[in-house]
């Protein structure tokens, strides 16, 4: 199990990015239209500097994507990297599927020792 | 091949929740929880000790298929009520998971079949990630342990 500490170290992933509240609205806002950074950070009461360090996160982590627009920069939702959350799951939902098909198959040709 | 069983596990909680229905009567599903000979069969463990009691206790012991590696587990059975609930806890021995509170509903759907509820609480929500990645890292350790091998011969 020593080699947890390794896996558990990596910063700046998907996951580290979406376990903060205002990050999570971000991505909602942003993955209704594309926004300029400045359009992002009125939605919010914090700070311009707190919000542009949150979407500097986001991007860093491919959840948004830049697009420059003439002379604005508009930040774009990335669903595909979405997806990894879901695929993060997956050997954890397939380990307690397999467990509960073999329970099932038993099952189906369990016959009762004891009638009644 | 899609899968039939569901795991709920929202982004920074400390619980997830697995869910699966059955093509069993609800009284055949319970059984598999209940007869320590069927739970040996599908959960791939060795039953020393399953207590369906309320307070009473259970202990498994898993030997990995291939080395001598033996992984242990038990926990307490909170409240046993049979074709209904299980609330028990369950710990992985000399691992740095710590201790799950497990909740086991028990469903009849029809006839023919059943769902089962399992609400798993973690004491941390990055204790619960830390469980939710061990089938990647089991991966990832067998084949570190499989290097360690090779290399502890080269000694």
């Amino acid at each position: 199990m020593q080699s947890n500490s390794s896996i558990m170290k990596t910063r700046r992933d998907i996951f580290q990015a979406i376990a903060d509240p205002t990050r999570r609205a971000i991505l909602t806002l942003v993955a209704l239209q594309a926004m300029t950074p400045g359009a992002i950070a009125d939605s919010f009461d914090s700070s311009r500097q707190t919000i542009s360090k949150h979407i500097q996160i986001l991007t860093e982590c491919e959840l948004l994507e830049q697009e420059q627009s003439g002379r604005e920069i508009y930040y774009h939702f990335n669903p595909n990297k979405m997806k990894e959350i879901a695929e993060w799951l997956l050997p954890f939902t397939k380990l307690w599927d397999d467990r509960f098909n073999k329970l099932e198959a038993i099952m189906k040709k369990h016959k009762p020792k004891k009638t009644e | 091949m899609k899968l039939k069983t569901n795991v709920d596990a929202d982004t920074g909680k400390q619980d997830l929740v697995i869910t699966r229905e059955f093509e069993l009567p609800l009284e055949l599903l319970f059984k598999a929880y209940e007869d320590p000979e069927i739970v040996e069969q599908w959960m791939g463990t060795k039953v020393l000790k399953l207590e369906n009691k309320n307070h009473g206790s259970y202990q498994f012991e898993t030997t990995a298929p291939k080395g001598d590696m033996v992984l242990k587990m038990n926990g307490v059975i909170h409240e046993f009520s049979p074709n209904k609930r299980i609330t028990r806890t369950f710990e992985m021995e000399n691992a740095q998971f710590g201790v799950q509170l497990e909740f086991l509903e028990f469903e009849k759907l029809t006839d023919d079949t059943s769902k089962l509820t399992m609400h798993v609480i973690y004491k941390s929500g990055a204790q619960r990630d830390q469980v939710l990645q061990l089938p990647f890292t089991q991966g990832i350790n067998m084949a570190h342990n499989r290097l360690q091998d090779i290399v502890s011969k080269l000694k």
